[in-house]
């Protein structure tokens, strides 16, 4: 393409809750030109095929459903003064600060003084996590389902199994239900299940769906339509076949990392996404991350509230303000797979509302939490909260207060 | 049912059954293939480990050490002309034990009796050189700088379009049940009535066996050999830019790491003999043995996610050649027991197929003017595809609509797949024309969009 790159203060990648809301907190910040691209027809992100409430509890200070919430973030944009443009699909870097579009309109790039990669997570499918067997229509994520159900109004009916438990499991139960489908059976690796044992014990009751803990789904069974799956007992090692006309694989979440990683920036090993400061910085200057990206996955309006934390850091980098000097890095320690921020600046600055967030593979009640440096314990807490699998778990900023720059890496643990 | 009695009738529409109908359309025949299912190449075709080879380890003398070179020259030649995406990345064979190490000279000779020439034997170094991300422990290798990875989803696609240009009849699902052969007129009876003809070329893949069967026969029996196969993350691409063959022993040809087509990397395949024909499920066994294999292999390949998951089944026999005979008494010709090389030799085949039936005294002068090839859709990684086109978005804005995000499939190319000529009868078939909903995210985006425009068309 000859024609030179169309020019922007900012660029955001993904109109979800993270870019959308960093969009318009950069308008206000007073940075000139912002633009959002968003691949999909409709801009709202996830909680566009959300049918249910529960959003904008945190930013917004209000509660509402999804699509809702989708379609405020996004008119407050563009009251911003933000461009919006929707079906612009990024398909790559040209240099650093260059991005290739796609759209209706034609193909063109896009250059920014700063970017936002807010581009969101999804689930991993059933091919990710290696479930053999058949491979029959009808085995979905829960984000195929919501499309499928909320936007193309499909109905399903049959019996479904849904594989997880956590908060996601359930709205894909809710979901199912809504498509005329029974789940009849809930599965998941851990020996509890993993949404919060008051919504689980509703849910149980409420919907009547049985959670087989400490399984595997280990088969899909079925030629040209699911018909059952082989679940696997981790304790016994026995094995049933449960009939049922759809699968949903939920949650097992992992960041949408394309542009990030074609940027060569370091990405985290835990969770995949992009390592990012406190600032949310990447280890690329001017390109900064958000949302889930960096944290698959909290709440939406946590996602948003990244986006408000976000603008700010990218209005001083546009400012003029000289990139932060690394201080020491967060590490973790099993049963915890990530943290976000993993690197902390100096002089250092506090993350989106002041939270540290972590991933964990275990759930543990009334957890105790380490955190040391130089092998001395910094701060030692027991919070009244429990970790989880299936959410994330945030540690007040405070605990690190004390962390020294010049004594290397912090690490968390559960004591 | 029809009344017309066709000069030819092709049992199969796999790759090899869309070539010989091609190819017996070329000349004044009437041709008609039937194939079971609802769509070409929805069996061993599509399930494959989609390399175009040299040739270079078939047993000399054979048919199909005959056939694979005259087809990689033939299809390559195609290709180029249809648009078929093929990608010269050259293969190395890694010798990983004393014994392998040994095996490699011989084959370089094999190679020079099957008239390939261009094989190297290379040093430990030499092959770390060209794939530095192999695992620790090669011996010794050996090059085949012309082996290639083609798409074997557009060759048959482009085969049976062409067929179809030349006036042959497509009969989908028509599943062969009986023959009756009379004097001179064949009559099939199939899943949707009789089918009538002179001819019957058998080139039912998995089912060839039992068709011969149909025919008062029994010389092979197929083995279905199941290989499982697993297709890396389009970030694996980097790691490796040549096919990594394994030294062949005489369990088979071990698990190769190869790029494909469409930019991702694929292992296996594993190597099962299996009684169900119609079995193409993986297992947990077969994805133990690929990662077992893979850490040895490309140790930095299992650090990347899985995209896909299949299986294919090899139509093998007991025989250690392709089962290929005329039998001018009852008017059929048998191409069974077509393995993993069939997608290779397919268009060869075709050629000798037809070469068969003129030495069998069938009048078939050939055409004056053919129509031309169709031209595929640009689905290989390599060529510039409709989202990256200036031109083609400018042409046409649907071009520029992204569907399927990972594998950047524009919605044009979706609306073009289910107007054209061969259209796909479910989401299997639109991905083998489109990679709809091939990519990472298996449809989490686009599945509900695709599933929209897939029944929108069927309505």
């Amino acid at each position: 393409m000859s024609t030179s790159p169309e020019l922007a203060d900012v660029v955001v990648v993904g109109a979800g809750p993270a870019g959308l809301t960093a969009a318009r907190e950069l308008r206000k910040q007073g940075v000139g030109s912002v633009v959002v691209l968003e691949r999909e027809a409709e801009a709202g992100g996830i909680p566009r095929h959300s049918n249910h409430t529960g959003y904008g509890i945190r930013d917004l200070r209000r509660v509402m459903s999804g699509p809702r919430y989708a379609r405020r973030l996004a008119t407050e944009a563009v009251h911003s003064g933000a461009a919006l443009r929707t079906e612009s699909m990024v398909t790559g870097w040209d240099d650093d600060c260059t991005l290739w579009v796609t759209s209706p309109g034609g193909r063109y790039r896009m250059q920014a003084l700063a970017i936002v990669l807010a581009t969101g997570a999804r689930e991993r499918p059933r091919t990710a996590r290696m479930v053999p067997g058949d491979r029959p229509a009808g085995v979905l994520t829960t984000g195929q389902l919501q499309s499928l159900v909320y936007a193309h109004g499909r109905q399903l009916g049959g019996n479904a199994v849904v594989v997880g438990a956590e908060l996601v499991s359930w709205s894909a139960v809710l979901t199912l239900r809504h498509a005329g489908c029974r789940t009849t059976l809930m599965t998941t690796r851990h020996a509890r299940p993993e949404s919060y044992a008051a919504f689980t014990m509703a849910g149980r009751s409420a919907l009547s769906v049985s959670v087989a803990t400490r399984t595997s789904v280990t088969r899909i069974i079925g030629h040209g339509q699911v018909r059952a799956v082989e679940i696997k007992d981790l304790v016994t090692g026995g094995r049933r076949i449960v009939p049922c006309d759809v699968v949903v694989f939920t949650g097992d979440w992992i960041p949408d990392l394309e542009l990030a990683r074609l940027r060569g920036v370091e990405m985290d090993v835990g969770h995949r996404g992009p390592v990012v400061d406190s600032a949310l910085c990447t280890s690329a200057e001017g390109i900064f991350a958000a949302g889930n990206l960096i944290h698959p996955v909290d709440t939406a309006d946590i996602a948003a509230l990244d986006g408000s934390h976000v603008a700010e850091q990218v209005a001083n980098h546009l400012k003029g303000q000289p990139p932060r000097q690394q201080g020491f890095r967060i590490t973790v320690r099993e049963p915890f797979t990530w943290v976000t921020p993993s690197v902390i600046g100096t002089p250092a600055i506090a993350p989106p509302r002041s939270r540290v967030l972590l991933w964990s593979n275990e759930f543990r009640a009334l957890p105790t939490i380490e955190v040391s440096q130089a092998g001395a314990v910094i701060c030692r807490r027991r919070v009244p909260w429990p970790v989880s699998p299936g959410r994330v778990f945030r540690l007040p900023w405070g605990m690190f207060a004390s962390a020294d720059p010049d004594r290397g890496d912090v690490v968390v643990s559960l004591a | 049912m029809t009344n017309e009695v066709f000069d030819v009738v092709v049992v199969g529409g796999g790759v090899v059954g869309c070539a010989v109908a091609r190819e017996l359309s070329a000349y004044q025949l009437s041709v008609a293939l039937i194939e079971v299912k609802g769509d070409v190449g929805d069996g061993t075709s599509k399930a494959n480990t989609a390399i175009l080879h040299t040739g270079f380890d078939a047993s000399p003398g054979t048919l199909e050490s005959r056939l694979v070179p005259r087809g990689y020259e033939l299809l390559t030649r195609y290709a180029a002309s249809t648009g078929i995406p093929v990608e010269g990345t050259g293969a190395v064979l890694v010798a990983w034990s004393d014994d392998e190490l040994d095996a490699l000279p011989r084959l370089r000779d094999k190679a020079a009796k099957n008239g390939y020439q261009q094989c190297e034997l290379i040093t430990a170094d030499a092959v770390y050189a060209r794939v530095p991300t192999l695992g620790a422990g090669a011996l010794g290798g050996m090059t085949v700088p012309d082996e290639s990875i083609i798409c074997p989803w557009t060759t048959t696609l482009a085969l049976a379009t062409d067929a179809m240009t030349r006036g042959a009849s497509i009969l989908l699902r028509h599943g062969l049940l009986g023959v009756a052969v009379g004097k001179s007129v064949t009559t099939l009876s199939t899943s949707q009535g009789e089918v009538r003809c002179r001819w019957v070329v058998n080139a039912a893949g998995l089912g060839s066996d039992t068709i011969d069967r149909l025919f008062g026969n029994d010389r092979f029996t197929v083995v279905p050999r199941r290989g499982e196969l697993l297709v890396f993350d389009k970030f694996a691409r980097q790691l490796v830019d040549t096919i990594v063959l394994p030294v062949p022993t005489s369990k088979g040809k071990g698990v190769l790491v190869s790029p494909t087509i469409y930019g991702n990397v694929m292992l296996g395949p594993t190597s099962e003999d299996r009684a169900d024909r119609g079995d193409t499920s993986t297992s947990e066994e077969g994805f133990a043995f690929l990662l077992e294999k893979g850490s040895r292999l490309m140790p930095a390949l299992l650090d990347e996610e899985v995209t896909a998951s299949y299986a294919g089944l090899r139509a093998a026999t007991e025989h250690s050649d392709y089962v290929v005979d005329l039998d001018s008494a009852q008017r059929y010709l048998v191409l069974g027991g077509i393995r993993s090389t069939g997608l290779t030799a397919s268009m060869a085949l075709a050629e000798h197929a037809a070469q068969l039936l003129q030495d069998a005294g069938v009048v078939m002068p050939a055409r004056i003017e053919l129509p031309e090839a169709p031209r595929m859709p640009s689905i290989g990684e390599q060529m510039t595809r409709p989202f990256a086109s200036d031109q083609a978005i400018d042409q046409d804005s649907d071009y520029g609509r992204v569907v399927c995000f990972c594998e950047r499939v524009t919605r044009g190319e979706i609306r073009d797949a289910l107007a054209g000529p061969l259209p796909p009868c479910d989401l299997d078939g639109l991905r083998r024309r489109t990679r709809a909903t091939m990519g990472r995210c298996q449809g989490f985006y686009c599945g509900a969009e695709v599933d929209a425009l897939l029944s929108g068309a069927a309505q």
